[in-house]
């Protein structure tokens, strides 16, 4: 008897403490809400403006910043397209996707060397493999330069695949590797008493078993190389070699104040990898996770 | 050795060459180069000691990079890891459930977009006639305040760091977005029947529980505010004069406008230097080193 009234008075309590709770939350969201909006405006208005404008003439542009387009002018991303973006983007295509694949099969390869083997020197390679992670680009540029000179590469697409490659080997190592060790001993020894190879192991096994982590890899490296500015600055000359970020420039000085075409080429160039993210958002955000790092 | 024994190195060495080769190799040339002076095409090099350094410590634009770099250190360091932990808090508190999606993706949206993109839509933003910094300043009856806010020397290099802010604010939120998620849910219960509000639990668990994150976000944001290069070239050149210079920019123009490969190549060093000295002295102030 005792015992009841005890909780009855207890829950009595609870419920009133979660009519207040209830009415503290209305008014303890607002300035939660306030901050979030309020920071909203700052990241999309600038994005917002780049689209409306992107559709304007450049004295619309000039007169009317800030009001829609009296006409939407869908021949700036037209003119856009022929004046260099085109060109532009078969060339980031390339580099990218051979960028993706290089980068995520050869790591790939070295995560199997070094999660499924025991052998001498594994930790220094170990070490090898991850530690370029925290060194810049910026810091080797000079001896990098000379090499892809001495190498005979400069101003070609792998003036910049295998330097992007490089640097993407410790990241994607890491992400990879981590799903490795994951693999249970038991699926590759019968494997091996079946009389596979390592290599059909790794290739029948441990690639198909893996395919969101390495597809993680892909998105990773791919979002890095669509954006790289600097390497494609300075590794390629010809305009027809030009990848997006740094044919950009080129295309900025070329329309000089015609802007409404310059925004529908900022557009155009932005379009694709946004689209890939709105799309596959949680593998972006698992790599994040796991990998700690930008590029 | 059989291919047995082999085949580990075997499955590495792509990695390890390739990584050797551009990775590993140009750092360690990197040191040598800057004690030469050399142009970019001629085949010799010439022996210079410490010269290259000296030069660069009475270079008055080295001190007004150094400067900037450490602005950009500072301010990155308030908006993004304070900043973004904040947000990243914000949206991962019960109250915001219904929207924080949205608003994740919105704010993670900027760190999608080429630097490259954003700098050029920038140099619109602050443009003086038709920019929206401007219009939205004579909005407010700020006439005053309105400048050419890329073309004066006093706010250039803080118009340069605004853009890094709005671009990767969203980055590090989403690290710390993906560490809160991980922190036991019993803790805030605890708390709640303790009756503690929101700034406790946020500087008594939140915190606390994203040690390791503070510390990566923290390490990523210095290393990248003394490498920073993309920006301040995209918007300014490190102009107007050098007013906006950073190392990045300075190792840029002494290697592909003056030629000065040697000199860059110390600047390379310097830059090395200071990102490896943040990286330390952090990890004595976090003290992260306990598995050692």
């Amino acid at each position: 008897m005792e015992a009841d009234k005890v909780t009855s008075t207890d829950y009595s309590i609870q419920s009133t403490r979660v009519r207040s709770n209830r009415r503290k939350n209305v008014s303890g969201a607002i300035p939660l809400y306030t901050i979030l909006i309020f920071y909203f405006l700052i990241i999309a208005y600038p994005l917002f403006w780049m689209v409306v404008n992107s559709f304007k003439t450049t004295e619309e542009i000039f007169s009317n910043s800030w009001a829609l387009p009296t006409t939407w002018l869908v021949s700036n991303y037209v003119h856009a397209w022929n004046t260099g973006i085109s060109g532009y983007f078969l060339n980031s295509t390339i580099v990218t996707i051979s960028t993706c694949l290089l980068t995520v099969f050869i790591s790939s390869l070295g995560a199997y060397g070094l999660t499924r083997f025991e052998f001498k020197g594994k930790k220094l390679l170990l070490i090898l493999c991850m530690g370029g992670m925290m060194l810049s680009p910026q810091v080797s540029l000079v001896p990098l330069y000379k090499l892809i000179q001495a190498m005979g590469i400069h101003d070609t697409y792998l003036a910049l695949i295998l330097p992007y490659v490089a640097y993407r080997i410790p990241i994607t190592v890491l992400l990879i590797r981590a799903a490795f060790l994951e693999v249970p001993k038991e699926m590759e020894e019968s494997a091996f008493l079946d009389g596979c190879s390592t290599w059909k192991v790794f290739t029948k096994i441990f690639l198909p078993l893996n395919l969101p982590i390495l597809f993680t890899g892909v998105i990773l490296t791919a979002y890095f190389t669509w954006n790289e500015f600097m390497f494609a600055l300075i590794f390629i000359d010809s305009d027809s070699l030009k990848t997006i970020p740094a044919g950009l420039m080129q295309f900025r000085d070329a329309l000089q104040t015609n802007w409404g075409v310059l925004l529908a080429g900022l557009m155009i160039s932005a379009i694709p990898i946004i689209t890939l993210f709105l799309f596959l958002q949680k593998y972006f955000v698992r790599g994040l996770a796991s990998g700690s790092l930008k590029g | 050795m059989t291919l047995r024994k082999m085949a580990p190195y075997l499955y590495i060495a792509p990695c390890i060459l390739l990584m050797g080769l551009f990775v590993y190799y140009p750092i360690v040339e990197n040191f040598r180069f800057a004690f030469y002076a050399f142009s970019a095409f001629a085949p010799d090099k010439v022996f210079v000691g410490f010269e290259n350094f000296l030069a660069l410590f009475q270079d008055e634009v080295f001190y007004i990079a150094l400067k900037n770099n450490i602005w950009y250190a500072v301010i990155s360091i308030v908006c993004q890891v304070f900043g973004g932990l904040v947000l990243a808090a914000i949206l991962e508190d019960p109250l915001t459930r219904l929207l924080s999606g949205f608003f994740r993706t919105a704010f993670f949206l900027p760190v999608i977009i080429s630097i490259t993109v954003i700098a050029l839509l920038f140099s619109f933003v602050y443009n003086p006639d038709i920019g929206i910094l401007n219009s939205f300043l004579r909005l407010l009856g700020l006439e005053e305040w309105t400048r050419a806010w890329l073309g004066e020397s006093e706010t250039a290099i803080f118009a340069v760091i605004a853009v890094s802010q709005w671009q990767s604010i969203g980055y590090i939120m989403m690290l710390f977005i993906v560490a809160i998620q991980s922190i036991p849910q019993e803790l805030y219960e605890a708390a709640d029947i303790d009756g503690a509000n929101k700034f406790y639990k946020f500087l008594h668990i939140t915190v606390p529980q994203v040690k390791e994150m503070l510390f990566v976000a923290t390490l990523i944001t210095l290393t990248g505010a003394f490498t920073v290069f993309n920006e301040p070239y995209i918007l300014t050149s490190g102009g107007p004069g050098n007013a906006s210079e950073v190392l990045g920019t300075l190792l840029y123009k002494s290697a592909f406008f003056r030629d000065e490969m040697g000199y860059a190549s110390a600047i390379a060093t310097i830059i090395l230097v200071l990102s490896l000295a943040a990286a330390i002295i952090q990890m004595k102030l976090f003290k992260t080193g306990k598995e050692d």
